[in-house]
């Protein structure tokens, strides 16, 4: 029995966090985030250089081969820095995708792209419905002599204006069920696609529209088979739950850190703020909901592995409560900070609202509640 | 789907030999446990109203203790088996989750005789060690007084030295089963001119003695679990401190965190919660099954949530212990967020049972004999006892996060 990191996790944690302390500290956060895209090349090369965006590909492909809570613990790091690059979007989301569905000619073909970060790929699954089941995949391409012709668009696409391959869920078959969902691996450049920014509260990671016009891709581009999309998307629907809760672990805990360092030197009434129970009790409820969310994530990223039937259940779990704890905890730390926590100056509203993204994203805690209700079978 | 997958790090399993012996327990407990019916229902409160259950309740621990599975992590030489973390929590987790009654002597075992394993003389050990394993005495705890709940160290129960003995007067409050304890384990004033933490003993007092009068307080729950215990010149032995004079207070805080996680024991949150699922299975709410209404499974779903991180955050601090990684804050954290979980258990109960959960014991109609709203209740004194939220927020606070101590 051990309920913990191994070494090797533990030594990836804390190299990540002195590589994030040292390569993006808050102030380059802010500097990146002015960017047009919130991309910042060098950086992301030198996350490359950490091996970051190969983490979850295969050995055989030229990544390190390793798990999700390995990847669970490299997002706790990313969460707290709020460092932006392309990690969750690239090398979490799309390359679990490409794993998990990708033919083993299309494995070759971009993993070992992805794990050198010489191709940046994202997914594009959600639509005007906003909606997580078989039944939010409209967009349906038309059947043509050479391929797929596909026009509509798709919401909440993270990173796509730095993207080169996007993995497309679409309808290929009939109804709205599960059966007729398929997954389309289009690069960026195909003629007829456009992007265009949906400018989001949190500034350190775009999310877009993409749209396709008469947008025509060989039958080759088709990821996993003709309708076998769903069991890959659900899937992708755990590891997202997991790789979200990660960064709403690292934030939270970010968050607080600073709330509690502010309250040790803030002076009112002739004593520091740290002093009064009142703003003790809300710094002590927010780490008392923050220590056991650590362990539930952990739990949820091993099960992913380790205890595949639970995963789906599991990861629910995580994401529920770290989508609430993220979000009261990046509340309260802005109440310690007072006025200056209100302020565009200040640092803290850049968790503030990584949080609120991120307890929308891929299912809010009410969806996933009444997931972990099913899946416990009541 | 990630990766090769292969490399998970975390070991969830336990150990051969840890395996074999949960069998061996269940397998004895389907043989030996003593049917439900012999206990008043609801066996974690103290409360022992009727004789009956004294007798019985002595009885079922002597037995576990025959069979080898009371007080395993104790050492061999007072009656333990030096047994692993593992192994100990292993049989907590059975006992809970097979229902086999709790302990009438838990606080002898967990909190007084850790205290003379360490702290005591070898006569203590010898007279009490054995004794407390076999629920031949019967202990209770002697903290809080009228004027001193969490400011504990302000207590103004004196002892005065006269010769061999302490002469003790004074009250305490609160106190669970002084009523059928044979000893009390009890905090005193031995030096009232010393600051308040370091004028305070550590004394063990027959029950017996002269001068000691018991009342029982009715608790909110109808039942009389605790008591007021008056002292009046009654003579303690010198024999009977343990620890030295006037360092009582670091002898009771080396076994505090024994208290905070007795009564945070996630194994039990997660029998509440079987318990509440089980309930609203049954249950039927606006004409359809309790588990189909939206509102009852976003409430359950959010307590089952907690549930399971604090079990997988006991399994971490538990690992922690078993590979000598530091531990942290995680008692008071326990303490602060299952006895409050608990309690939120109780009340999703309650919101299942609609107007029956207003419905005691003996009620027509009565659904789990009453034990929801009891427990809704029991457990709101728990939130209370044993150092409350709030002081469990000042030290987590203080010690957890390094916020300095108030005025």
């Amino acid at each position: 029995m051990d309920f913990g990191l191994t070494a090797d996790q533990q030594m990836l944690a804390d190299s990540a966090r002195e590589f994030l302390a040292a390569e993006s500290p808050a102030t380059t956060v802010r500097r990146i985030s002015e960017d047009e895209h919130a991309f910042s090349p060098e950086l992301f090369r030198k996350m490359v250089e950490q091996g970051w965006t190969g983490l979850l590909v295969p050995e055989a492909h030229g990544g390190l081969g390793l798990g999700m809570l390995d990847a669970a613990v490299l997002l706790t790091e990313l969460g707290r820095s709020l460092a932006p690059a392309p990690i969750l979007s690239s090398a979490v989301l799309a390359t679990s995708l490409l794993c998990s569905a990708g033919s083993a000619v299309q494995k070759k073909q971009w993993l070992p792209k992805l794990a050198s970060g010489e191709v940046i790929a994202t997914v594009a699954w959600l639509e005007e419905g906003d909606r997580l089941d078989p039944g939010g995949v409209l967009l349906k391409p038309r059947r043509v002599r050479n391929g797929l012709r596909l026009s509509g668009s798709k919401l909440f696409v993270m990173d796509a204006e730095i993207a080169h391959l996007f993995l497309i869920a679409v309808r290929t078959g009939a109804g709205t069920g599960e059966a007729g969902l398929s997954l389309l691996l289009v690069p960026r450049d195909t003629p007829g696609i456009s992007v265009t920014p949906l400018p989001s509260i949190d500034v350190t990671r775009r999310v877009y529209e993409v749209k396709f016009d008469d947008v025509v891709v060989p039958p080759t581009a088709l990821l996993g088979g003709e309708g076998k999309a769903w069991k890959h998307l659900a899937k992708l629907l755990d590891v997202a739950c997991v790789a979200i809760a990660a960064e709403s672990q690292g934030g939270s805990e970010r968050a607080l850190h600073m709330a509690v360092e502010y309250a040790k030197v803030r002076e009112q009434f002739g004593r520091v703020i740290g002093s009064f129970q009142a703003v003790k009790h809300i710094a002590a409820e927010c780490f008392s909901d923050i220590e056991p969310s650590r362990s539930l994530l952990w739990y949820a990223a091993w099960a992913q592995q380790g205890s595949p039937r639970d995963a789906s259940r599991a990861a629910a779990m995580a994401k529920a409560r770290l989508g609430e704890v993220y979000s009261r905890t990046t509340n309260r730390s802005v109440q310690i900070h007072g006025g200056i926590g209100f302020t565009w100056e200040h640092d803290i509203h850049f968790w503030f609202k990584r949080a609120r993204c991120n307890e929308a994203a891929f299912g809010n805690p009410a969806y996933h509640r009444e997931r972990v209700a099913q899946l416990s079978g009541w | 789907m990630a990766g090769d997958g292969d490399t998970t790090g975390m070991d969830l399993t336990h150990s051969d030999e840890d395996e074999a012996f949960r069998r061996e327990l269940k397998a004895w407990l389907r043989k030996h446990m003593p049917r439900r019916s012999t206990y008043v229902d609801g066996g974690d409160d103290f409360s022992y109203d009727d004789p009956r259950r004294v007798v019985a309740a002595r009885a079922w621990q002597r037995t576990l203790y025959k069979a080898g599975y009371v007080a395993i992590g104790w050492p061999k030489e007072f009656g333990g088996q030096g047994a692993s973390i593992m192994r100990q929590t292993v049989l907590s987790e059975e006992l809970i989750l097979n229902r086999a009654p709790s302990l009438i002597g838990a606080m002898g075992l967990q909190m007084v005789g850790p205290t003379l394993i360490r702290h005591g003389t070898p006569e203590q050990q010898k007279e009490h060690l054995p004794r407390i394993l076999t629920a031949d005495e019967i202990w209770c705890q002697g903290y809080s007084e009228p004027g001193s709940g969490s400011d504990l160290a302000s207590l103004r129960t004196r002892a005065e030295i006269d010769g061999d003995f302490f002469v003790v007067n004074g009250q305490k409050v609160w106190t669970s089963a002084a009523q059928l304890a044979d000893w009390m384990f009890c905090l005193v004033r031995t030096d009232v001119n010393a600051p308040k933490h370091k004028g305070i003993s550590y004394v063990l007092i027959d029950m017996r003695t002269p001068g000691i009068t018991v009342r029982p307080l009715r608790q909110m729950t109808g039942e009389s679990g605790f008591n007021e215990v008056f002292f009046s010149d009654v003579r303690v032995p010198r024999t009977n401190l343990v620890g030295n004079l006037n360092e009582g207070w670091k002898v009771a805080n080396s076994t505090l965190h024994f208290e905070r996680n007795m009564l945070a024991s996630t194994t039990r949150t997660q029998q509440l919660m079987n318990d509440l699922v089980a309930l609203a299975q049954r249950r039927s709410k606006h004409g359809g099954k309790a588990t189909r209404d939206p509102a009852v499974r976003q409430r359950m779903a959010d307590v089952l949530i907690r549930t399971e991180a604090m079990k997988y955050h006991a399994l971490k601090q538990l690992s922690d212990e078993i590979h000598g990684r530091p531990p942290g804050i995680g008692a008071s954290i326990n303490k602060l967020v299952t006895t409050e979980l608990n309690h939120d258990i109780c009340a999703v109960a309650l919101e299942v049972l609609g107007n029956y959960g207003q419905l005691r014991r003996n009620a027509p109609h009565v659904e789990d004999k009453g034990a929801w709203p009891k427990d809704h209740m029991f457990t709101l004194g728990l939130v209370i006892g044993g150092g409350t939220s709030q002081i469990q927020k000042n030290i987590i606070s203080e010690r957890g996060l390094g916020l300095p101590k108030g005025a």
